[in-house]
């Protein structure tokens, strides 16, 4: 076994682009499940609309940059069509509403209807040239130091993902810390009572909609300038509620929990599953028993399990109050 | 008191200078008829009690007023302006703030964050000023008049504990204070004494009576007789919906029809 090799699988993933991305997305869910309470379980869509806003911009000829700013704004968009109908709904149903959301918007994305827009199942490639011509790291190169390094294009979006994960989290914080964000926190502790001191509560939850979608939207960019690549099969079900796991196990309804819930989850993730791997290739019984593609598997149920034993042990989080969840 | 003393005291009469005027008033669910209410006027800076047994539909009349519910026809107005299909915020920010029959506290804010939610007119809660940040000058002033009402309804000293950790009786006491921080000029309290102890019963009693002394107009909805007796200056007495009587408090204790419907004739024998 090569514990090194876990651990730096761990680490490189735990501060890579793809957790700042995670990040970013779970911090945008915090908002709205976090801070207001809304059980947004079509958290996905809006990731998917912003990647696909912004390779649609640049497959129709628009620029890098406009592409950036319609992705964002399709995330937005998303949240006011998704809250106009839903958010008068009770709690629950706008919950199962926003299921059926998620679902439709990707199923439209793959349809063979619309694959002269998105690219059906095949999706989008390459749309973020114009992003890496500006890359100041030589791609050729490689930056860090023994197991621990990285490619000059993964530099820098690493150093790009995690600039966004900050301004986004210091904009958050603002929001948050401010009167605005005290009615959100008070609409998530109780509706009628808010309503009846006489804040309008349909346009603060549909505001937090809308800017956790946008954040979500910034998120899903990320991933898709990562990977150079948009495909409907990237934005199932299944990443909504990874990033619930991330909001919660970093402790919802606070500023760096989400952030920190990413790295924590990321290095977890990666650092399992290079130990699964490894498990398998050199430990002869386990080799018999599960096969390489198993192994991979196996990561995903201890994610359920690691789930479960958070909830039942540490409801709060990592940073959430012990306090806080007491209280009722 | 002195001018209760000229009202009539029969269901739907007139008052001089009523805050709240209600006219025709129904809401039904399905077959029954919850609220039905002809006429109804309520006094300028008076503490006005609605009694009735359950299910007469003193909360659904609470529900109606304050916009949490939709009624099926009728008008109602407060201060001459119109109230029909408006939202329950609205109502709110138009002077007339209810409480709520099961406490609603914001359990996972701190006592003054609940009570600074509660202000008007501050311009970091929308959007632009949170982000600008030009909020902390109305913010400070706030927090100086949620600290003295705090002060005023003796819970001052819980102001920075979350609000989740308040006992039940502190609670009802926040939450009338809290809305106060909304300057109601009408203040609608649903069972502000349920579940309370008898001495704590006595302090929320007095801070009902110090509103109407702060100038302004209580109504609150109330199952105890005695209670009801030592502050009101008027009564509404509901049944199954209507108005069966209205009236001073020693008036209606006396009232058969109230006797009948209501208090049954254990209490119509203590009243005789």
């Amino acid at each position: 076994m090569d514990w090194l090799a876990i651990l730096a699988a761990g680490v490189l993933a735990a501060i890579g682009p793809f957790t700042a991305a995670y990040a970013v997305s779970a911090s945008g869910l915090n908002i709205q499940f976090g801070y207001a309470g809304l059980l947004n379980f079509g958290h996905v869509a809006f990731m998917l609309v912003g990647a696909y806003g912004l390779a649609m911009t640049v497959e129709f000829g628009g620029s890098f940059w406009l592409g950036l700013i319609v992705g964002t704004g399709a995330g937005v968009l998303l949240g006011l069509i998704m809250g106009l109908p839903t958010l008068r709904l009770r709690a629950d149903y706008f919950a199962i509403t926003s299921i059926a959301f998620g679902e439709v918007i990707r199923l439209l994305v793959r349809s063979s209807w619309a694959e002269g827009a998105t690219g059906g199942v095949f999706g989008i490639q390459g749309f973020a040239n114009s992003f890496f011509e500006l890359n100041p790291f030589d791609v050729s190169e490689l930056y860090g130091f023994g197991r621990f390094i990285v490619t000059g294009r993964t530099l820098f979006m690493i150093v790009v993902s995690w600039s966004v994960v900050l301004a986004i989290t210091f904009l958050i914080a603002r929001l948050i810390n401010s009167p605005w964000g005290r009615v959100i926190k008070a609409i998530r502790e109780d509706e009628d009572a808010t309503a009846s001191l006489g804040k309008n509560t349909f346009v603060y939850k549909l505001q937090a909609l809308m800017i956790g979608g946008g954040v979500a939207a910034i998120s899903g960019m990320l991933l898709a300038i990562e990977q150079q690549n948009v495909t409907p099969a990237s934005y199932a079900p299944r990443v909504t509620f990874i990033i619930y796991v991330i909001v919660i196990l970093g402790g919802a309804g606070t500023i760096l929990g989400p952030v920190l819930g990413a790295v924590v989850f990321n290095f977890m993730f990666f650092s399992i599953d290079s130990f699964m791997v490894q498990l398998q290739a050199n430990v002869g019984f386990v080799g018999d028993v599960l096969t390489p593609a198993d192994a991979g598997l196996i990561k995903l149920f201890l994610v359920g399990v690691a789930m479960m034993l958070l909830m039942i042990f540490r409801p709060q989080g990592i940073l959430g109050s012990r306090e806080e969840e007491l209280v009722q | 008191m002195n001018d209760e003393a000229v009202i009539e005291p029969v269901p739907g009469v007139p008052k001089p200078d009523p805050v709240v005027t209600i006219d025709g008033l129904g809401r039904s669910f399905g077959g029954l008829q919850a609220v039905d209410v002809d006429h109804l006027e309520i006094q300028r800076h008076t503490v006005t009690s609605i009694i009735g047994p359950n299910g007469a539909g003193k909360t659904t009349l609470f529900n109606l007023l304050t916009g949490f519910d939709k009624a099926d026809e009728g008008t109602w107005e407060l201060n001459g302006g119109p109230l029909v299909g408006i939202p329950s915020f609205k109502v709110a920010r138009r002077g007339m703030v209810r409480t709520f029959q099961l406490t609603k506290a914001l359990s996972r804010l701190t006592v003054m964050e609940n009570m600074l939610v509660a202000a008007k007119d501050q311009p970091g809660e929308a959007l632009r000023g949170a982000m600008l940040g030009r909020w902390r000058g109305v913010e400070e002033a706030n927090e100086q008049r949620a600290m003295d009402l705090l002060e005023r309804f003796g819970i001052d000293y819980m102001a920075y504990e979350y609000a989740g950790s308040c006992s039940g009786g502190q609670r009802k006491l926040l939450e009338m204070a809290r809305a106060l921080m909304v300057e109601p000029e009408v203040i609608m309290l649903d069972e502000p004494m349920a579940g309370v102890n008898p001495a704590l019963t006595q302090s929320l009693l007095g801070q009902i009576t110090g509103l109407k002394d702060s100038g302004q107009t209580v109504v609150f909805v109330e199952h105890d007789m005695d209670v009801v007796q030592e502050i009101s200056d008027w009564v509404v007495v509901l049944a199954e919906g209507r108005v069966i009587a209205e009236g001073p408090p020693e008036v209606i204790a006396k009232n058969p029809a109230v006797i009948d419907a209501y208090l049954g004739a254990e209490h119509g024998e203590a009243a005789s």
